[in-house]
């Protein structure tokens, strides 16, 4: 149900997004989504990648301060108003969203969005219950 | 100009019969009060009566900052809890800070060695005496205020900061003379000169500037910006605060440690074996009036060298050289002093956090930065940037806490903090504040 998501902390300075790409492909890691969020102090990258587990000891072992969070890859097939129906259905149910990034797949034209939300578990059994598609970890990450 | 002619120049052997007088008076009150004390000279086999020349007080015990942090608050206290009048109190090396303790008759010892200090500088009654110290728990503001009121001059307790105001008061208010610390006389001197201010409207003469290291180049640069002759005052909060020695203004080249009050020595930091007038070493001092928290053999752990050959100012009391820095790691910052060790202290326990940290320290435009950079654990405990600035906010505070000054922080990756033998290095100076 849930899908696990690389939480990266980088400062802020020149090449810091490259050496950690230049990591994983390194270790043989591919990268099905990357967002990053920034502040004028540092950055915290977010990715869903092939391996966690060998991506998380890479990076750690490579002075970079990085951890697991489970998200939920929900599918939307018409991104606009796709999304608007699940924010809708998650403020009804009282959830709230602690951050949400997007990506686009080529193959069907199939939007994935990606949410951190408070209660997660409750969240992805109301999203199921209303019928939306939740991607698993073997269907975000090939 | 001097202040007490009789008792600053003596001469020697008459100092030094009081100084053996008064040493042995301090010894006898500081084994029958501080238990401390009468400990490590049991330990040694001493007993006061053993201390018959000044040579003596090599036998006694030494005192380091390490034994007020663990005697704090009172422990070395001398004087019952009704004789002390003021605390004042100076950073510790770990979160809690030094505190000491006078009697009525300290403070007045102190405002007396002031208005000499004063006197080495010609200010005197007839002069407005600005004193833009800190005031509070911080020696500097009480101890020049008090020091230039004994002397009958007009104090302004304006205390630090607020540059504006401080330019308008002296204008207006007249003020002749200017003690504070000598980067905050450079950051005045330069918003004078950047506002073309006319050094005419200014009655400014003399600068008493002290409680951080200053090089002659600063000097210089004060000199000019503010037209005024500046002049090095030394102390420390544990022996009395300011005025344990100033420079003269014939002289210009040394502090007259006022001897009659403390003995100063100067020791190999390693070994801590006596060197020889002119050698330069760590500064051990003495107090010899004290009631209130008398020190023996105070280790400063500033760097310097005692200039025994008699001064052009005819003050008989023997000088050490401007400071050559320091033997610890204490940093002198904004005049605060810091140990590195106290953000250890501050950050040790916060969740995330290693405890691996760089103080880098820098001046900018004369005012003093401190950037504090601390290591991350590698195991990222957030993922939301509002977590990553809250543990940053955090750790800011619990430093600022601890330093009392304002920093600026900076949560690095694991492991970016160089190392150095498996030791992490724990600051990077940038200023340059030693000749
Ligand atoms: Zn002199």
């Amino acid at each position: 149900m849930f899908i696990q998501q690389l939480s990266v902390y980088i400062e802020n300075h020149q090449g810091r997004l490259a050496d950690f790409c230049a990591l994983l492909g390194g270790g043989g890691i591919d990268l099905s989504a990357l967002s990053i969020a920034d502040t004028s102090n540092f950055g915290l990258i977010r990715a869903i990648v092939s391996d966690n587990d060998k991506a998380l000891s890479l990076l750690q072992q490579n002075g970079f301060a990085a951890s697991l969070t489970p998200v939920l890859a929900v599918s939307v097939a018409d991104a606009p108003s796709g999304l608007a129906n699940v924010l809708q259905i998650l403020r009804e149910g009282g959830f709230s969203i602690e951050y949400l990034y997007s990506f686009m797949r080529r193959i069907n034209h199939e939007a994935i969005i990606l949410f951190r939300i408070d209660k997660p578990e409750e969240a992805a059994g109301l999203l199921l219950k209303k019928g939306i598609r939740l991607l698993s970890q073997e269907e975000i990450a090939r | 100009m001097f202040w007490n002619k009789p008792v600053e120049t003596m001469k020697r052997e008459d100092l030094e019969r009081l100084q053996l007088e008064r040493l042995q008076a301090t010894v006898q009150r500081v084994y029958q009060n501080v238990p401390l004390y009468r400990e490590r000279m049991q330990e040694k086999g001493l007993v006061p009566e053993d201390v018959k020349t000044l040579a003596d007080i090599q036998k006694l015990p030494f005192t380091q900052k390490t034994d007020l942090r663990d005697e704090y608050p009172y422990g070395l206290f001398a004087a019952p809890r009704e004789e002390i009048v003021r605390i004042h109190a100076s950073s510790g090396t770990t979160g809690k800070p030094i505190v000491a303790g006078y009697t009525q008759n300290d403070l007045l010892i102190w405002a007396e060695i002031v208005a000499r200090c004063l006197g080495c500088a010609e200010v005197d009654y007839r002069d407005t005496v600005q004193v833009a110290y800190g005031y509070g728990l911080f020696t500097g503001g009480l101890g020049l205020h008090d020091g230039a009121q004994r002397a009958g001059a007009q104090v302004v307790p304006v205390s630090s900061g607020n540059t504006k105001r401080q330019l308008m008061l002296m204008e207006d208010l007249g003020s002749t003379a200017l003690a504070c610390t000598p980067s905050y006389a450079l950051m005045i001197g330069e918003s004078l000169r950047d506002s073309n201010f006319d050094l005419k409207r200014l009655k400014l003469r003399k600068g008493i500037f002290g409680a951080e290291p200053w090089t002659e180049g600063m000097r210089d640069q004060i000199e000019q910006l503010l037209g005024i002759q500046a002049l090095d005052i030394y102390g420390l909060t544990e022996t009395m605060g300011p005025g344990v020695a100033m420079e003269c203004i014939e002289g210009r080249s040394g502090l007259h440690v006022w001897e009659d009050h403390f003995l100063i020595e100067i020791l190999d930091p390693e070994s801590g074996a006596p060197l020889p007038d002119g050698e330069t070493g760590e500064l051990v001092i003495s107090t010899i009036s004290k009631d209130g928290m008398p020190l023996l053999r105070y280790r400063t752990h500033d760097l310097t060298s005692i200039i025994a050959e008699p001064c052009v100012c005819g003050r008989t009391h023997r000088r050490i050289r401007r400071l050559r820095g320091r033997t610890d790691d204490m940093l002198i910052i904004r005049g605060v002093n810091v140990f590195p060790s106290q953000v250890e202290a501050a950050i040790m326990g916060i969740p995330g956090i290693a405890p691996r940290y760089l103080l880098v320290v820098d001046r900018v435009n004369n005012l003093d930065t401190l950037e504090v950079q601390v290591e991350l654990m590698p195991n990222l405990p957030f993922d939301e940037v509002r977590q990553i600035e809250q543990l940053e906010e955090r750790v800011r505070r619990a430093i600022e806490q601890v330093l009392n000054l304002s920093v600026r922080l900076r949560l690095v990756e694991p492991n970016s903090i160089e190392r150095s033998e498996g030791k992490s290095k724990r600051v990077l100076d940038k200023r340059n504040l030693f000749d």
